[in-house]
């Protein structure tokens, strides 16, 4: 006779070889996503056709430059966990899986710092 | 399906369905059309990228971005990231909807796909629109 559950045996067994923490992050930043999203469409029209001047003023104003910021974290986190699903459900090669989900995270990183990066040149 | 070759003797085994075989509904077009836009948003992070650094480098670097962004061609690719924001916006909050067990029902389902799509559109248009209003009152 097994002592092992049904539960134990299927654990970590799906596509991702993980559990809801996945679904969570996506859930939750989706919703952060939403006013921020607004706000982003909002400053984006706010500054169109507007010289480079326009942009720094824009952005030295803290709650500019924090919502900004929050937008590419956000954005980006959301991004790789639905881009990772979308690797977990198409990419069925190991190695292939591997490098996709690292050039997933890889492209993200550097996403986040040169914006980061750029909003602090900016604010400074 | 019937005509795919089977070898010699043995009968055509029964196939689940493919992609192929079902015929295209609003739910399954909105479906992988949030996906596609998912994946066209996190690429265009690109562009905001490219933005905020031409911002902190200066004039010399901004302009170029502004003409690029003005090119005929630039105007398609941001329409374009517009309606993807739009409708992954919208959609997203279809299937907030879902999680929380609204809408299930087929027909549910299928009328706010229509919703969606009508609203991504109607609302890149007017984001636009209020982009091209806003240009032309601005000094040059």
């Amino acid at each position: 006779m097994k002592s092992e559950t049904p539960l134990h045996r299927v654990e970590g067994l799906g596509a991702a070889h993980s559990g809801t923490q996945h679904f969570w992050r996506e859930r939750i930043t989706a919703i952060a996503l939403i006013p921020l999203t607004i706000w982003f469409g909002f400053a984006v029209l706010a500054l169109v056709g507007g010289r480079e001047v326009d942009v720094l003023t824009f952005f030295q104003h803290p709650w500019n430059a924090g919502l900004m910021g929050l937008f590419i974290i956000v954005l980006l986190v959301h991004s790789t966990v639905g881009m990772q699903s979308v690797i977990d459900d198409y990419v069925q090669q190991p190695g292939l899986k591997v490098l996709s989900l690292l050039l997933n995270r890889g492209f993200a990183w550097l996403m986040g710092a040169t914006c980061l990066v750029a909003l602090l040149r900016i604010v400074s | 399906m019937a005509d795919i070759p089977h070898p010699q003797g043995t009968r055509p085994r029964p196939l689940s369905p493919y992609v192929s075989i079902y015929k295209w509904s609003v739910t399954m077009a909105t479906s992988i059309t949030h996906r596609i836009t998912g994946i066209g948003l996190y690429a265009g992070v690109v562009l905001i990228a490219w933005w905020l650094v031409a911002a902190s480098m200066g004039p010399e670097t901004y302009q170029p971005f502004l003409n690029a962004a003005a090119h005929p061609i630039g105007q398609i690719i941001l329409f374009g990231f517009t309606w993807a924001a739009a409708y992954h916006l919208f959609n997203g909050i279809r299937h907030l909807a879902w999680d929380i067990g609204y809408g299930f029902l087929p027909r549910d389902a299928m009328w706010s796909g229509v919703v969606v799509i009508a609203l991504s559109i109607l609302g890149a248009v007017a984001i636009f629109v209020w982009a091209y209003t806003m240009r032309m009152g601005a000094p040059q």
